[in-house]
């Protein structure tokens, strides 16, 4: 179709827009948004006469990639360090995406715009494919990978483990409470708009470095429909801004969207990017450069500042505070760290780091040996199963961490941690502004103005409470990440797959029980909890105990 | 004769990994890990669509030890098996109460409730939904080329224009509102991923041929002299003749909370008693007398959507239903009450459109034969359901 019949085509399609003469639609979802002097356009103009045809040809290339990686044997090629980390990130990404088709209703129920509803209901089919497409790639990898584990047992591994549920955020966060905090500013204005970028570009990227083309066919065929979905999200901010009541939940929302995108998204994809690949050139970019780049530059400065012309209060500082806790916090090197400090508790492998790792960390990151290199060293010398237990259990100076509650990404600058008691509870967050989205922007008013639609935080979500007290095989037993032989471990904190040098359920039953952070801060007096945090404070970096007092 | 020195690029280089399937032999090494294992199959083998459609969308009564992590205002979360009246086995049974040093609570018998039983018959995932669309769309487009080409238009007669233009016109209106607000904006609300894609592809199918019709509607204006291409918006915004069917596509987004009832109604009743009845029994009846063989394959594409696609996943969800171990009895009642309650509107709105079998030149078959049929085809699809015809229907 020529651009200009298109163009005319979308002018048809416009007659079909509906106003209801006898009944009104049933309004499942409520905002408090209100959007009386919007001006309604549709910016997508697309007519599916020419999507569908798009999309198929789309596709062919794909599954045509797919076929040639498999006949040109491309798993002889690819490194097992950057699969197993696909491990978490296929378990995960195939629900936002569900989630996202699913959230657009949301959005035909409150946004006035019958134009829009157009591109939404593109948007919704877009998400099918990308969700159904990323569970095929996974299906794919299992196959011709040569250790499947993880990826046959995904959703159910996905749905019991914390990262799982971490992840979770990022598609529950979707398709509930206010529909447009939901569907539109969390969606497609902060994740599509500017974490896509690092998702869907960056990453592939790398995969493609560690010999990993279908990822890159995948993502890339994925994030050409993302620019469609942003255009959405775009109209929809216009339509809002148009409403000067609307500014306040818009300063909020993009408040929380942001942070919350930025602690999850950042946490996961960082670690993949730089622990989990073997390309270590210097000229490479880090994640700090990528995040610079995509989301500073790209999203930040490109598409966020200019609003602030039409009213959007722009959430400055805490751009900024991220960008300080990637950059001095070390925030993604705490979260790798982490990750595999508690590798017991998932289902991949984590590769131990390398002096050829630490030559680049220490090139791109100043001070990162000093900081992190012991903790890699003792994690590679604690790696196979050798009379110790895991590094958890070992002194190699690491605290474990207590969870955010709102987040659940541990407190990992521990600086940053911050406790409130809610609702009888005490919890812990990992920075402030994770405490006002608990404690503030979750709630039925906000700053004195009532905000009846907005969601809640709800579930169990420390995980170590569900498992306190019990023995960790029965725990790795219960999440179910056991291999075939019914006593190997799913995960293993290297990648030899010697049986001999794999851990088990023996190995597992010795250690120390699994003890909730959060259990035992409730049952500590005002005084402990007090001198807890002061301590938790003084941590770090790296997880290191705070400093002996010299009192 | 020189040559000039380039830099080395610096490009990642590629090393041998051995990492592929069969390289080495360890625990879950075999053939037999590799499988999606976290779920049952419907038939004894795993299907391509199930591998990329089930689970997908958790379930607390599975494996999501931590439940839901978002909520509404009101509390509730995820996908509520109360948003819609209807019941699968297992529904009442209680959720696992997790908490401190619960563990993950991992229902042993899964299924835990009947509505993860199903399956969409058409097995649709987005290789399939883009292939078949795209193929239509291909089609129809080669049909309506092929006939300008012809310069087929030519031999329609004077009043066949003036019924393509006003009712085929109008009745885009209807697959547009069906698919949007009906279709797409259920597909939050079902309880299963399986549900909610059928219900997203079932949406596809109505958008799609809803803007079909709008471009064909384009080139017949283009193509045809006199062809008045806003004449649908008077038929569909004035005709009495489409008010009664404009009120029923309109009162079926206006069900109250009820996900199963919308879709029963629009597909199980709507469709055979209105859809076909003008699509089927009017228009591809109807066209080639009046010197037309290009709208039948327009309207026939979506009729095909429809008997072959949509009818079948409708059938394969609330069939089961009304078979249910535990809750048969309260589905067939349920779904008595909503037959009773939408086929009176349905018939009221299809007598409604009865002046329409006047209009062409050449008669199409007598409405009240048309009606019959589409009453018959009703009544199949119902029994098929495990439902009784209802005596609403002798209206």
């Amino acid at each position: 179709m020529s651009r200009q019949s298109l163009a005319k085509a979308h002018q048809k399609i416009q007659e079909l827009a509906w106003e209801p003469q006898y009944h009104e639609p049933y309004m499942k979802y409520g905002t408090d948004y209100t959007f009386r002097k919007a001006s309604k356009k549709d910016p997508l103009k697309q007519v599916l006469r020419s999507y569908f045809p798009m999309q198929e040809e789309k596709d062919h290339r794909v599954y045509g990639a797919s076929d040639g990686a498999i006949r040109g044997n491309m798993f002889r090629q690819v490194q097992e360090r950057w699969l197993e980390w696909q491990k978490l990130f296929l378990s995960i990404i195939p629900l936002p995406e569900i989630s996202a088709a699913r959230s657009m209703p949301m959005l035909f129920h409150v946004v006035p715009n019958p134009e829009l509803h157009n591109g939404q209901a593109i948007q919704m089919i877009d998400e099918v494919r990308h969700s159904t497409i990323q569970q095929n790639l996974k299906r794919l990898y299992m196959n011709n990978y040569i250790d499947p584990a993880g990826f046959n047992n995904s959703l159910r591994n996905f749905q019991g483990d914390y990262c799982g549920t971490i992840g979770r955020q990022f598609a529950e966060g979707f398709i509930t409470g206010d529909a447009i905090t939901a569907a539109s500013i969390y969606l497609t204005i902060v994740a599509e708009t500017a974490f896509t970028n690092t998702l869907f570009v960056a990453m592939p990227a790398e995969a493609a470095a560690n010999g990993d083309y279908l990822l890159p066919t995948v993502f890339h065929s994925v994030q050409s429909d993302e620019s469609r979905h942003i255009s959405n999200g775009y109209a929809t901010l216009l339509m809002a801004l148009s409403d000067e009541d609307n500014r306040q939940l818009l300063e909020r929302d993009l408040r929380y969207a942001w942070w919350n995108n930025h602690r999850v998204v950042d946490a996961a994809i960082g670690t993949f990017i730089e622990y989990g690949t073997k390309d270590r050139r210097k000229d490479r970019e880090s994640y700090a450069e990528m995040w610079r780049r995509w989301i500073y530059d790209d999203y930040y400065r490109s598409y966020l500042v200019p609003l602030e012309k039409y009213g959007l209060v722009i959430p400055h500082d805490l751009i900024e505070e991220s960008w300080k806790q990637i950059w001095e916090k070390g925030y993604v090197h705490e979260v790798a760290q982490f990750f595999a400090t508690g590798w017991l508790a998932n289902y991949w492998r984590i590769d131990a780091m390398t002096d050829t790792d630490f030559e680049w960390f220490e090139h791109k990151y100043p001070g990162w040996y000093d900081k992190y290199g012991a903790w890699w060293e003792n994690y590679n010398r604690l790696a196979t199963p050798n009379g110790h237990n895991p590094i958890v259990f070992e002194d190699v100076d690491y605290v474990y961490p207590a969870r955010c509650w709102t987040c659940m990404v541990p407190c990992l600058v521990r600086e940053d941690m911050v406790t409130a008691e809610v609702e009888g509870q005490h919890r812990t967050y990992c920075h402030e502004v994770c405490r006002w989205t608990d404690v503030e922007a979750f709630r039925p008013t906000y700053q004195g103005r009532e905000t009846p639609n907005m969601g809640r935080l709800v579930g169990k979500r420390e995980w170590e409470t569900l498992y306190h007290g019990w023995n960790w095989a029965d725990v790795v037993s219960d999440m179910g990440f056991v291999r075939d032989d019914g006593k190997t471990m799913t995960a293993q904190p290297h990648l030899d797959l010697d049986p001999k040098k794999m851990w088990t359920l023996d190995h597992m039953r010795r250690c120390p029980p699994l003890l909730s952070p959060n259990v035992l801060l409730n049952e500590m007096s005002d005084a402990e909890r007090a001198a807890y945090v002061a301590d938790y404070n003084k941590q770090g970096p790296a997880g290191r105990p705070a400093p002996a007092s010299n009192a | 004769m020189t040559t000039t020195e380039r830099p080395e690029r610096s490009v990642p280089k590629p090393q041998f990994t051995d990492a592929e399937a069969g390289a080495r032999e360890f625990p879950d090494s075999g053939p037999g890990a590799r499988r999606y294992n976290y779920y049952e199959p419907a038939k004894r083998k795993q299907t391509h669509y199930e591998d990329v459609t089930v689970d997908v969308q958790p379930d607390p009564r599975h494996y999501l030890s931590q439940g839901w992590i978002y909520g509404f205002a009101n509390g509730e979360a995820g996908y509520p098996l109360h948003w819609t009246k209807l019941k699968a086995w297992g529904v009442d049974e209680p959720e696992p109460q997790r908490g401190p040093g619960s563990g993950g609570l991992q229902v042993k018998q899964w299924p835990a409730h009947g509505w993860h039983e199903f399956r969409d018959p058409n097995e649709e995932w987005e290789m399939t939904f883009y292939r078949y669309n795209a193929n239509v769309v291909r089609q129809v487009n080669q049909n309506i080329d092929n006939a300008r080409e012809g310069k087929s238009f030519e031999q329609w007669t004077p009043n066949w224009v003036r019924f393509v233009e006003r009712n085929v016109g109008a009745w885009m209106h209807i697959e547009h509102i069906l698919g949007l607000y009906v279709f797409a904006a259920c597909n939050r609300s079902g309880p299963t991923n399986m549900h909610n894609t059928a219900m997203a592809v079932n949406s596809m199918h109505k958008i799609r041929f809803a803007q079909d019709l709008a471009l064909y509607n384009m080139t017949l204006t283009e193509e045809i002299s006199g062809f008045d291409g806003t004449a649908h918006l008077d038929a569909w915004n004035n005709d009495p003749a489409w008010q009664g069917a404009r009120k029923v596509t309109e009162k079926l987004t206006a069900v109250d909370d009820d996900w199963g009832e919308s879709v029963f109604a629009t597909n199980v009743v709507f469709e055979p008693l209105i859809g076909e009845l003008f699509r089927s029994n009017l228009v591809m009846q109807a066209a080639a007398q009046n010197g037309d063989y290009v709208t039948p394959t327009v309207v026939g594409a979506a009729e095909h959507d429809f008997s072959a696609r949509d009818l079948r996943w409708t059938q394969a969800c609330f069939g089961p239903l009304t078979q249910d171990r535990e809750f048969a009895d309260h589905n067939k009642a349920l779904m008595q009450g909503w037959l009773s309650d939408w086929v009176p509107q349905c018939l009221e709105a299809a007598r409604a459109m009865q002046p329409l079998w006047s209009m062409p030149d050449a008669k199409p078959p007598r409405f009240e034969d048309s009606l019959d049929r589409a009453k018959n085809r009703f009544a199949a699809i119902v029994v098929d359901l495990g439902l009784e015809i209802p005596k609403e229907l002798k209206q």
